[in-house]
């Protein structure tokens, strides 16, 4: 066993470990946060999909005695998230769910294509969704969803700057 | 799909690190970004009994540039890349190369090190290297020591890497203003390891004009002198090139490795920047 110290969710956790569990083991079966899925296992699914100093990351393939120090967000922490909730709406509205298994990693994913890539167009969307396998809903959904936030996004940001700047004028 | 049970060490040195591997007699494995050995460890194709963990060791995330070459920390991820992090030597080449590595969630802790040590044949690193043409900096019981590309890999997942050296870093020519490169690669499904790679690199200020064939059994085919396919298209040349590189004709790898150098070759003649 091994001493594992690092944060979830934004609280410290300090907990004995076997080096050989991994991160989305350590998280459902010790901490209870079951919102993490598992899929595949071996990094291909992208169903544990979680977000570990920032940046995405699988969670079967990554050993929780190497995250010390981290700090972990998973799908449970993005429930007060602007852009979450954005996406949440927008995955209801386009029906980017059916089953759910893959919904916390495909937000997960979203999340970081709203943020990481504002300018993306669908080929983009689709070609950063192909590390998260949808088996029964089918990508034309997830696709519009994200679609639909990053739209929403910009929509408002012109708004904010016309407001800011004043309205255009030609010259 | 759990690994089966291992010892764990975090050291924050590389002697630390060759110390700690020597004492499990040949049972260890290092760890880097962990996303070929994690997914083969659960699937528990390896079972070391003790991971040595480089993450601790920050001297393994430095770059440098010295004058034509540019030394890339063997802990550099993908993403690092990608996002223009760390220097590149290379005119775009590796960023774009990185941007096309598997999936973002792997591309943030995968690294250049553990991909160039693992020499999954496929993988987007060991043939980008060999197009590149660089040199290995690796740490040894004894000292340091350089590899060449030429020697580096002996086969696919077989490197000159001892099993308790340490790959530090990649040492990589600055391509100059007037070089050109292309890189093709032939995925069944975005993201997947390649079934075909072919990749240019002409740089004639340095008289580098080499072509490569890779994604192909045991290490990566290297095109010394790819002339006759950058000056026009010379499709005996090309023949050559493909059953050199162990392709029988008439065969789907043939195919497709044939169109792949034909593309990569053919988006290279487009100016600078020349991308697939």
């Amino acid at each position: 066993m091994t001493l594992l110290e690092l944060t979830v969710n934004g609280k410290a956790i300090r907990a004995e470990v076997e080096p050989r569990t991994h991160l989305a083991d350590f998280l459902r079966e010790r901490l209870l946060l079951t919102g993490t899925n598992l899929g595949c296992e071996q990094g291909v699914c992208g169903a544990c999909t979680i977000m570990v100093d920032g940046r995405l990351i699988r969670s079967c393939i990554a050993f929780a005695v190497a995250s010390v120090g981290s700090e972990v967000r998973t799908i449970e922490d993005f429930d007060r998230d602007p852009v979450m909730q954005e996406l949440r709406t927008a995955f209801s509205a386009e029906h980017a769910l059916q089953c759910g298994y893959c919904t916390p990693g495909m937000l997960a994913t979203a999340r970081d294509i709203v943020t990481r890539l504002p300018e993306a167009d669908d080929a983009r969307i689709r070609q950063e969704l192909s590390g998260n396998l949808c088996r029964c809903t089918g990508y034309v959904g997830l696709v519009r969803a994200i679609r639909r936030v990053l739209d929403a996004r910009h929509a408002s940001a012109i708004a904010s700057d016309t407001l800011r700047k004043g309205p255009l004028h030609g010259n | 799909m759990k690994a089966a049970r291992f010892d764990y060490v975090r050291p924050t040195d590389c002697r630390e690190a060759i110390a700690l591997y020597q004492q499990s007699a040949g049972m260890g494995k290092y760890l880097a970004g962990g996303q070929s050995l994690g997914p083969m460890m659960n699937l528990r194709l390896v079972q070391p009994e003790l991971l040595v963990d480089l993450g601790g060791i920050g001297a393994l995330l430095e770059c440098r540039v010295n004058g034509e070459f540019t030394v890339l920390g063997a802990l550099t991820t993908h993403a690092a890349i990608e996002d223009g992090l760390v220097p590149d030597p290379t005119r775009g080449m590796m960023p774009w190369v990185a941007s096309s590595i598997a999936y973002r969630a792997i591309r943030n802790r995968g690294t250049v090190g553990g991909s160039l040590a693992h020499a999954d044949s496929a993988a987007d690193w060991v043939n980008l290297m060999a197009a590149l043409d660089v040199q290995y900096l690796v740490e040894s019981p004894e000292g340091t020591r350089t590899i060449s590309q030429a020697d580096w890999m002996m086969g696919t997942f077989t490197t000159a890497l001892r099993e308790d050296e340490i790959l530090t870093g990649v040492r990589i020519p600055a391509l100059t203003v007037s070089a050109r490169w292309s890189y093709y690669k032939f995925n069944r499904k975005t993201g997947e390891f390649a079934e075909a790679i072919a990749a240019f690199v002409d740089d004639p200020e340095r008289h580098v004009r080499r072509g490569l064939i890779g994604a192909i059994d045991g290490s990566p085919y290297v095109i010394n002198d790819a002339t006759p396919l950058l000056d026009g298209w010379d499709e005996a040349f090309a023949h050559e090139q493909l059953i050199a590189a162990g392709m029988k004709p008439d065969t789907y790898e043939y195919r497709i490795h044939a169109v792949a150098l034909a593309r990569a070759a053919r988006t290279l003649t487009k100016p600078y920047g020349g991308k697939t």
